[in-house]
């Protein structure tokens, strides 16, 4: 799976850090545009593609591709 | 960004005007899912009134009428008559739809129009800052209930159910999926269909109502605390009922009588 | 009393009598009005009465809203369905319209809105006849926007200008009032009407700010009541482009008065003293001008004879007109928003006094009183409910005539 998460979208809501099944997300030290902290997909490869994460991303900033 | 919202988003209206973690985001994401999945983008135009669930549509590249405060199923009930043979997709808030537009709501109802109305319930006024709304529960301290709410909230499921709306179902963001299944299942209806979401604001109502700010945390308190209901169940107490609440298939829609009639 | 129209009018038209309010509905029709919701209200409950039956013949929805207020937004909600639309009410129901016409006029929605005057304020007089809405109408919703309003005087311009409202929201996409008074509504008189269809040409795009096309065309259309830009995006918190939105929406009207305006002058190009009337007082106005210059109806000479031959011959024929001095003339304005300034400065500059009768407090006098600077503008109000009697039209004349010489 290839997850990407554009810095323009995001907000730092943290929705996805808690909601994915597989603990995918982490908090990391990258800013977005509103200079909160950003998710990163620490453990890609642990993605089994439920896309929770894009439907729950309020701003559609997450895409989750195979 | 999301291929699917990037194909259905007014782009240069972005970033939406949302808080981090709003619930909209996900009923928007959810409405587009169904539209998408049902290929009726041009057979379908939305409606809303003010309130930050009002902002849902104007995001979309959809033909879309941001109207007056509470007015939103008037002016779609003005559309739907105009075109019925097309679809009319509403979005509305606690406050817009419960308070202000009541009377319009118990009135389309009562018609049983073909409208598929997403209500989107946060317990309060958040864009105005923060002040009780008709559905905020019982001792919540809002801006305008500094002491504790001390009115009864309305349910709005319950409430269309009595005035003879044909679908109706209530669903929380933290069920993106059936949110989703209800909606094209709404639309699919021919009648009046009513969908709740109840939906997190973390910027007004979380501490208030939940306790804390974080979207996440109110998300998880939906999905531990709500029960999907079903027919004849032993239904807890002190749970959000979540579910397909009423499906009624037999009730003639309002356009169909109408034309029955002058035929 | 003879009325113009712009454009040409077709020929087939045929004589019936009819209400004031029932020629309003058959207008609509006419003017291709498919969509109708209302909510009954007296005096204007005959249009959503004969509406209810005749929009469905020529295919066209009818529906009874729970409110005005609903009303008036369905109306709007079907003009973007590509339907032209229409809503009737009176006085108290149009006090609850103006966030949809304030709505409309933002979102430069084609809509057409009657009110049927009835005295106010408040519930007021139900089934009595009144001019007070005449700045309701311009200035009853809030924020800057200009409207259009036209008062017919009798059954055949209720007709007409039902006609022209809607040719007029067509082309400056704008909320259109036709705004008549209970006398007019409840009037049964001789009306020439059309049978069809007429064509109204939509889509003026010089007059238009945000060029929205009807739903369902595969445009995106965004429909919005925030302040916008030509693609519908809101403006709203960028102050320059605000101002040129609120200015371009005012100014698609005001900067095109001449083609709205509608005035009707009659033996004003001599008189020194001018009746400046609308509406129904229009009639009495027009009557009493006629009795000043002893012009008598044909219908009255008949009559005179008659009793002539009868011997009954020792009234009124021999006695002396006692309004002869007074050389009135008439202006009778039919489009009474956006005040046609140029127009009536032109029509009244020579006129030592100018008289304007209304069924109200003394309200439209004072834009007459702005834009003429050499005459003298007195209001003649009349309250209550009644109509003005000619007679009383012309003692006020004489006496201030009388007064000030």
């Amino acid at each position: 799976m290839k997850i990407s998460i554009d810095t323009a979208c995001c907000k730092g809501c943290g929705i996805c850090i808690n909601i994915c099944p597989k603990q995918v997300y982490a908090r990391s030290k990258i800013r977005n545009r509103y200079g909160t902290a950003m998710p990163e997909p620490i453990k890609e490869n642990e993605c089994i593609g439920c896309k929770l994460c894009e439907r729950l991303c309020p701003d559609g900033a997450i895409n989750v591709e195979e | 960004m999301n291929r699917l919202k990037e194909r259905y988003l007014r782009l240069d209206a972005l970033p939406t005007l949302f808080c981090p973690g709003c619930g909209n985001g996900i009923v928007q994401y959810a409405a587009i899912a169904a539209i998408d999945k049902m290929g009726i983008r041009n057979d379908i135009a939305c409606v809303s009134g003010i309130g930050c669930s009002s902002w849902i549509p104007c995001y979309l590249n959809l033909d879309v009428m941001h109207t007056t405060h509470g007015r939103a199923l008037a002016f779609a009930q003005g559309l739907k008559l105009a075109r019925p043979e097309k679809q009319v997709l509403v979005f509305t808030g606690d406050g817009d739809c419960l308070a202000i537009g009541g009377n319009h709501l118990l009135h389309a109802c009562k018609r049983n129009i073909d409208l598929t109305v997403v209500m989107v319930n946060n317990h309060i006024y958040a864009m105005t800052g923060g002040q009780k709304s008709p559905a905020t529960p019982k001792g919540v301290i809002t801006k305008t209930s500094p002491g504790g709410n001390y009115e009864e909230p309305i349910d709005g499921a319950q409430l269309v159910i009595c005035m003879g709306a044909t679908y109706v179902a209530r669903w929380t963001t933290a069920h993106p999926v059936q949110l989703q299944k209800s909606i094209e299942a709404g639309i699919k209806h021919k009648g009046f269909s009513f969908i709740e979401v109840i939906s997190q604001c973390p910027t007004q109502s979380g501490v208030s109502i939940y306790g804390v700010k974080d979207p996440a945390y109110i998300m998880k308190f939906f999905k531990e605390n709500s029960y999907i209901y079903k027919e004849g169940m032993d239904e807890p107490k002190n749970k959000i009922q979540c579910g397909v609440l009423k499906h009624d298939n037999d009730q003639p829609e309002y356009i169909d009588r109408m034309e029955a009639r002058f035929k | 009393m003879e009325i113009h129209i712009n454009g040409p009018r077709p020929q087939n038209g045929r004589k019936v009598i009819l209400q004031g309010n029932e020629a309003c509905a058959k207008g609509a029709i006419y003017a291709g009005c498919r969509f109708f919701a209302g909510y009954p209200i007296t005096p204007s409950t005959e249009i959503i009465e004969l509406m209810s039956s005749e929009i469905v013949n020529v295919g066209g929805t009818f529906i009874q809203m729970e409110d005005e207020i609903a009303s008036a937004c369905a109306a709007v909600g079907a003009r973007w369905g590509g339907k032209r639309a229409m809503t009737a009410t009176s006085g108290p129901g149009f006090t609850l319209m103006q966030e949809t016409i304030g709505f409309a006029a933002v979102t430069e929605t084609p809509v057409v809105i009657v009110n049927v005057q009835r005295g106010g304020p408040s519930t007021g007089q139900p089934t009595m006849s009144s001019q007070q809405d005449i700045y309701q109408v311009k200035y009853g919703s809030h924020g800057d926007y200009e409207i259009i309003a036209l008062t017919p005087s009798s059954a055949q311009e209720m007709y007409d200008f039902t006609i022209r409202a809607f040719e007029l929201s067509e082309k400056f996409r704008t909320p259109v009032i036709l705004l008549a008074d209970e006398a007019v509504g409840h009037l049964r008189e001789k009306v020439v009407i059309y049978d069809g269809e007429r064509k109204i040409r939509g889509g003026h795009r010089n007059y238009v700010v945000s060029p929205q096309e009807d739903f369902y065309m595969g445009n995106n259309s965004l429909v919005e009541g925030q302040l916008h830009d030509e693609e519908g995006k809101r403006i709203g918190h960028l102050a320059p482009k605000s101002s040129d939105f609120i200015n371009s929406i005012n100014r698609k009207i005001t900067n095109h008065i001449d083609e709205i305006h509608d005035i009707e002058t009659y033996l004003m190009e001599d008189a020194d003293i001018a009746i400046l009337a609308y509406g129904s007082v229009a009639r009495p106005a027009l009557n009493a001008v006629k009795t000043a210059k002893g012009i008598r109806e044909e219908a009255e000479e008949k009559w005179k004879k008659l009793r002539f031959l009868k011997g009954l011959l020792k009234s009124k024929a021999l006695h002396e007109n006692p309004y002869s001095h007074l050389n009135v003339g008439l202006i009778k304005v039919n489009a009474v928003w956006p005040f046609p300034d140029n127009e009536i400065r032109r029509l009244a500059e020579k006129c030592k006094y100018v008289f304007v009768p209304e069924m109200n407090i003394g309200k439209y006098y004072k834009e007459v009183e702005r834009c003429l600077h050499h005459s003298k503008v007195i209001s003649l109000p009349k309250i209550g409910g009644e109509i003005h009697k000619p007679t009383e039209i012309l003692d006020a004349i004489a006496k201030e005539v009388e007064e000030s010489e």
